[in-house]
């Protein structure tokens, strides 16, 4: 077992080290939430009432309300971020070095999972300080309790890179990632407005969105910080995060997936 | 048993294009035994099956140090260290650190790998650079920090893959004659080239070509009288 700890510490520590090196994506990440907090949210605010719904008790600002959806976004990019490190580890031949250590290949991949999902935590606890600077505040024990909310979240969506960089043969194809993964999970989701406000313009939109993974992450973080849990979000988190580790599995099994496709 | 490399009525096919046809051979410990192969041979697909990258369900059967791939890969490949024909180092962290990571991926405590790093660095001249930074480090030194990473773990094999691509013929010859010490001491190397002038007479080689072994023996005596090059080009029948 101490073994696995090692290997463990290892590969979340190069991961921290290459974050440490790359100090313009540690700004990229942060600067983009901010962004919409800042600048979109207070154009919105005007525009969007939202109403008192759960977790929430009182009526909250636009700002506020976003605020757990940013800390999604967060997770949600540096998921994809892990997916093109992966892909740029595989075109480097790092990634052969990883899969050729005597360790089973599902710990080696989960090690990747907690690493990327450490890094994005660490951000978006420095967004949250951020915020609260400009006096968008949660409940101070809600800082705390989202904490393996952020985790579960970030697990979910690394594994979703994990199985996207399986896929991918190439950096270049990066941008369709984007265009198909990233800007209809955020968008479709309950990130930027609540489902009942999606359900006004379309029913359709509101299911779409109810089914979205990534809403029920959103939605798991949003009630953690307001110490309030809700069952529906964990189940959905827990299950896709489960059901991407799996396509991930398979994606590098050696006799189906990755180095076959990649050599072929 | 050869307790080194040893791979049974191995076959694979990338759709339906054979890349191995029915290969088998052995290599004894304390053997340096050369790869050789003009380009499209199946070299790099052969590197893959015994590294564990690819797998061949039910095709024949890999075995490396006595432990067979596919049924205990975790045992197989804990006795193999490999230097692949596309670097592997990562550039933004130092000589040590890249060692660091590989021993921690093979389960080494932090002493054993400041220890074992030292030594294997020491012994390849690599010491006083342990704190560079990969990027910085020319073809030659990055190669030998890449066999000073692959013997970390003290492996009883291994395996490199066209490891002098791309290196002067000082750093190549080092190289080759640092591996041959290797064997001599004992350790089972398998040294896929496309390059004639690195194997020696005394040196076990498998000819690869069209995913056949075209000759499995000791390089003085099949080459004959020949230069080793000239009877390479008249079998493979083209430029190496």
């Amino acid at each position: 077992m101490i073994i696995w700890l090692r290997a463990l510490r290892a590969i979340v520590g190069r991961d921290f080290l290459r974050f440490v090196h790359q100090r313009e994506r540690f700004l990229a990440a942060l600067v983009r939430p901010l962004v919409w907090l800042l600048v979109f949210a207070a154009g919105f605010r005007a525009a969007l009432g939202v109403s008192i719904t759960p977790p929430y008790q009182t009526y909250i600002t636009y700002e506020t309300y976003i605020v757990p959806g940013l800390c999604g976004m967060i997770l949600l990019f540096n998921g994809m971020q892990s997916s093109l490190s992966l892909v740029y580890d595989r075109e480097i031949g790092t990634m052969r070095l990883l899969l050729t250590s005597p360790l089973p290949r599902w710990w080696l991949l989960v090690c990747r999972l907690i690493g990327s999902t450490i890094i994005s935590i660490l951000q978006v606890y420095t967004f949250l300080f951020i915020a609260g600077l400009f006096g968008i505040t949660m409940p101070p024990l809600g800082y705390v309790a989202v904490l393996p909310g952020l985790m579960m979240a970030g697990l979910m969506l690394s594994a979703l890179g994990l199985v996207l960089s399986s896929f991918i043969k190439q950096l270049e194809n990066f941008a369709g990632v984007m265009n198909f993964v990233i800007f209809p999970m955020f968008f479709l989701s309950s990130a930027l407005y609540p489902l009942w406000k999606m359900a006004e313009s379309s029913d359709l939109l509101r299911d779409i969105c109810a089914l979205n993974p990534f809403t029920h992450a959103v939605e798991m973080i949003r009630y953690l910080l307001y110490l309030d849990f809700s069952w529906t979000a964990l189940i959905w988190v827990v299950t896709s995060t489960a059901a991407f580790l799996g396509m991930a599995i398979w994606g590098y099994d050696p006799a189906r997936g990755l180095m076959k496709r990649k050599s072929g | 048993m050869t307790n080194g490399f040893e791979a049974r009525d191995l076959s694979f096919q990338y759709g339906a294009t054979d890349a191995l046809k029915n290969i088998s051979f052995e290599i004894a410990r304390g053997q340096f035994c050369a790869l050789l192969g003009p380009n499209g041979a199946g070299k790099s697909t052969l590197v893959s099956l015994l590294t564990r990258l690819l797998v061949a369900p039910g095709s024949g059967e890999i075995r490396l140090a006595g432990h067979s791939l596919g049924r205990s890969p975790r045992n197989a490949l804990a006795a193999l260290g490999v230097v692949f024909q596309q670097p592997t180092l990562d550039l933004d962290l130092t000589v040590r650190q890249n060692l660091a990571y590989f021993g921690a991926l093979h389960g080494l405590s932090r002493r054993d790998i400041r220890i074992r790093s030292d030594a294997a660095l020491d012994r390849l001249g690599m010491l006083e650079r342990a704190e560079e930074r990969a990027r910085n480090l020319n073809g030659g030194h990055r190669r030998r920090t890449e066999l000073a990473r692959a013997l970390l773990h003290h492996p009883r094999m291994l395996l490199l893959d066209e490891p002098t691509v791309g290196l002067d013929a000082a750093a190549r010859a080092a190289i080759t004659d640092h591996v041959h010490d290797l064997a001599d001491q004992g350790m089972s190397v398998l040294w896929t080239t496309h390059l004639t002038d690195e194997v020696r007479d005394s040196d076990h080689l498998l000819v690869l070509h069209q995913g056949q072994i075209l000759e499995d023996g000791k390089a003085g005596d099949i080459r004959g009288g020949a230069r080793l090059q000239d009877w390479f080009l008249e079998r493979t029948g083209g430029l190496s």
